[in-house]
């Protein structure tokens, strides 16, 4: 069979998602052993994310090799792309789930609790002398007196820092489609700077809400929806900062050319959304 | 035309490697659609003997076999074995065979991410059915995991809730594969319109998945924080609200049933035209009432929760949404009802189940259209009426669909016919025996009798007898498919390439069995 640009590509197969689910099978028992107080649960988890980890560069540095043989062509160059949209849509779903919870919590249920509409009866009969609106850590006052967190100090800082690396990654991009490779690895690099300061400040944030605020993970809901939504997303700026790290070695070490190079754009899409969610989170948990 | 193989890397691939390898490494979607096709059977027997243990409990009144605890254990992870073990890997596995066949491509778009999406399963179910032999035992609020009840579960607890993730991760990136598959692989002049309706109707399925899926991740780890990390999500001491867990819970789970029906309408738009011998009227308004079916989805979750406590304006909304699902689903059954009207009919085994589907379905789908009814269904919420309903649509209707499919495919698959006479002994006795068992519980919960209950007053007995007889045999008819699919397998008669006079499609170009990469060339497309 003569080679086209028509065939197909099929990868071979590959040990790589076998050790994917054995060590996500380890890493979740793991965790659910250290979340039952388990002694060993800790040691088991952090073999668990060791093996992930391993995995990773396993099976991108196989698919990295095979993409610099040439084997792939452009119909798996536009399989990945789908592949990796579709992968941000769903992260954008997992999002939505907190988000509503937010909007549901601030629209209905502490309205509710104060005697809105039907819950008239539940104010009067169960929770009487409740009276304070958002932020609010409901009528039982769980988790004792806290201030919220204002949004013009460090997160406006931080909304900044991020619309910022949103600038200096598409400056990596053109620079990398001009094929100046220099100039490209250095914008990465300051993207990157970019995510470490936001994640040095974030830690900042945490440290002065549990310290001096007492905002707390268990402060009602203002404290659940404060920390499980930044939380996440700090969680994604990580992992962004990490594949931005990694895409910078990537492009010193000349694996991408002006118009071959998906996984940096796969990285610059995901560095994007990462950049949406916090305005989201800037404007709904911080400035309303 | 050469049907050698698609390129390997640089070399040319000559096949499965031997043994326990090619299962575990493999990156070819028929290896890994028989991985999901033989888990989710086994899963299936594992949930049905759950089913098994309900019935005996519910064979009279009073307290026979197990306790309470377990009883609510069993209920509880029936249904999370059948609909994320059985229902949705059957249909992936389905996917995973034919989509590539039916589109002309050599295989899935993204083939080692395949393969990751199929081996985390067992290890996902494996988590969730150790929790049997944990502190506090396994799962028993219900597959729904409403707080403050769920939260009460033992040790386990953080194990199931892991399992979930885990099985979630695996049908997303099932789906991105589906997605991405039929965008990005279609052989040329395969046109989306020229699709055969089973790829469309898994399309819209897969964005459903990616769609929801998540959104039931991030309900279940409010679950895990509000039980292990002091959040308030649904305390409404904190300012949350219980309820608050059953809007996200829905919002995913009724995308989620449409998940577990859209691909059994591909499936039966498949079969019926085959053995009416005809095209299948309306294929375009298929493609439509599949389309708005999946958005209607997105907006009626909250019929699941009438009685809940909800404005006034929030229940009427949600009736009206969900009366208008009958539209496009009534469309479709018009349409099969209009492929078979004049046509030269005949009723092999797929068909049978086809015709049994159209038939059953229907009643499922009117006693929804029931509970649709936001006052009436004040009356029917939380009893056997509802198990009744949901068994209707998903047990005469995504299982029945998938017996259609793998009667159907089975000798496309193995190059063997299977045994048309014990086919069709399994389907009568199924069906006779499925409407013993399901369609007495409308009575007893038209009744009354609530749903979840171990124990029931005296007046239900005759009809849960009735109804427990009926599950026995059904049970053990299931055993009939199962040597069915064995003894087909092992060596039956040959099958011809084209298997069905009536087929058309793809899919039935190819060899029976069809080479190990289907497509190595694109097909032309007429």
């Amino acid at each position: 069979m003569t080679h086209t640009a028509n065939d197909y590509y099929v990868p071979h197969g590959s040990y790589w998602p076998i050790v994917a689910a054995i060590a996500m099978f380890i890493t979740v028992i793991g965790a659910a052993l250290w979340i039952n107080g388990e002694l060993n649960g800790r040691l088991v988890l952090f073999i668990g994310l060791g093996l992930v980890a391993f995995m990773m560069f396993g099976w991108f540095g196989t698919v990295i090799r095979e993409n610099l043989k040439g084997v792939y062509n452009d119909q798996v160059d536009r399989s990945f792309r789908q592949g990796m949209m579709w992968f941000i849509f769903s992260e954008a779903m997992f999002f939505a789930a907190f988000f509503g919870a937010l909007f549901y919590a601030r629209v209905l249920s502490v309205p509710w609790l104060l005697g809105m509409d039907s819950g008239f009866s539940t104010h009067e009969v169960l929770w009487p002398g409740f009276s304070e609106a958002w932020p609010t850590n409901g009528p039982g006052d769980v988790g004792g007196e806290f201030r919220p967190m204002g949004p013009w100090g460090l997160p406006a800082l931080n909304t900044l820092l991020l619309l910022s690396s949103g600038v200096t990654i598409t400056l990596s991009h053109w620079a990398l489609k001009a094929g100046d490779r220099g100039r490209s690895v250095l914008w990465l690099i300051v993207t990157a700077l970019l995510g470490a300061s936001f994640l040095g400040l974030q830690a900042y944030e945490y440290i002065h809400a549990y310290t001096e605020l007492d905002l707390t993970l268990a402060s009602g809901i203002y404290g659940s929806t404060f920390f499980m939504l930044t939380g996440f997303h700090g969680m994604h700026v990580t992992i962004g900062t990490v594949m931005l790290i990694v895409i910078a070695l990537r492009t010193a070490k000349g694996h991408f050319t002006a118009d071959n190079h998906f996984a940096f754009e796969g990285v610059a899409w995901y560095w994007h959304f990462v950049d949406v969610v916090w305005l989201g989170l800037f404007i709904f948990v911080y400035v309303l | 035309m050469s049907m050698a193989t698609a390129t390997h890397d640089a070399d040319h691939d000559h096949g499965p490697a031997k043994g326990l390898k090619r299962w575990i490494t493999t990156t070819n979607h028929k290896d890994i659609g028989t991985l999901y096709l033989v888990f989710a059977l086994t899963m299936f027997f594992i949930g049905g003997a759950m089913a098994m243990v309900i019935r005996a409990e519910l064979f009279q009144p009073g307290m026979q076999l197990v306790d309470p605890q377990f009883f609510n254990s069993m209920i509880t992870v029936h249904a999370l074995v059948m609909i994320f073990g059985a229902v949705m890997p059957a249909f992936t596995g389905l996917a995973n065979w034919l989509i590539p066949m039916m589109i002309g491509a050599p295989d899935m778009a993204l083939p080692r991410m395949n393969n990751l999406s199929f081996w985390i399963l067992p290890f996902a179910f494996t988590l969730l059915l150790s929790t049997f032999f944990m502190e506090g035992g396994g799962p028993a609020g219900g597959w729904t995991l409403y707080p403050p009840l769920s939260l009460q579960m033992g040790e386990g607890f953080p194990f199931m809730i892991f399992a979930i993730h885990l099985a979630g991760i695996s049908s997303i990136m099932g789906s991105i594969n589906v997605i991405v598959t039929i965008l990005n692989m279609r052989a040329p002049g395969m046109t989306l319109m020229k699709m055969p309706l089973f790829v469309w109707t898994w399309l819209i399925t897969a964005y459903l998945l990616i769609a929801t899926m998540p959104v039931l991740a991030g309900a279940v780890t409010m679950l895990l924080t509000d039980k292990f990390a002091g959040t308030s999500f649904f305390n409404a001491a904190g300012g949350g609200d219980p309820v608050m867990y059953q809007h996200i819970f829905w919002f995913f789970g009724h995308p989620e049933v449409y998940i577990l029906i859209l691909p059994a309408f591909g499936i039966i738009s498949a079969i019926v035209p085959t053995f009416a011998r005809k095209p299948l009227f309306g294929y375009s308004s298929m493609v439509y009432a599949t389309t708005s079916i999946a958005f209607l989805s997105f907006i009626v979750w909250a019929h699941h929760m009438f009685t809940v406590g909800m404005p006034v304006v929030g229940e009427l909304f949600f009736m009206y949404a969900t009366m208008m699902i009958a539209v496009p689903t009534g469309v479709k059954v018009f349409n099969w009802v209009s492929t078979m009207w004049k046509g030269a009919m005949s009723f092999e085994t797929p068909m049978l189940f086809a015709i049994g589907f159209i038939m059953m379905f229907t009643i499922g789908g009117f006693s929804g259209l029931m509970l649709a009814i936001a006052p009436a269904d004040f009356q029917y919420h939380d009893t056997y009426f509802v198990v009744a309903h949901f068994h209707y649509v998903l047990v005469t209707g995504a299982i029945y669909s998938i017996m259609a499919a793998t009667y159907y495919w089975l000798p496309k698959w193995t190059g063997k016919m299977y045994d048309e006479r014990l086919g069709k002994i399994h389907f009568w006795v199924s069906t006779l025996s499925v409407n013993v068992l399901f369609f007495p519980q409308h009575f007893l919960g038209l009744a009354g009798m609530p749903r979840r209950i171990p124990d029931y007053s005296v007046q239900f007995a005759d009809w849960n007898m009735v109804s427990s007889i009926g599950g026995f045999v059904f049970g053990a008819s299931q055993l009939l498919f199962l040597w069915v699919v064995i003894k087909t397998v092992r060596g039956g008669k040959k099958a011809t390439d084209r298997v069905w006079e009536g087929a058309n499609g793809l899919e039935w170009t190819l060899s029976s069995p069809p080479p190990y990469h289907s497509f190595s060339e694109a097909p032309v497309i007429k």
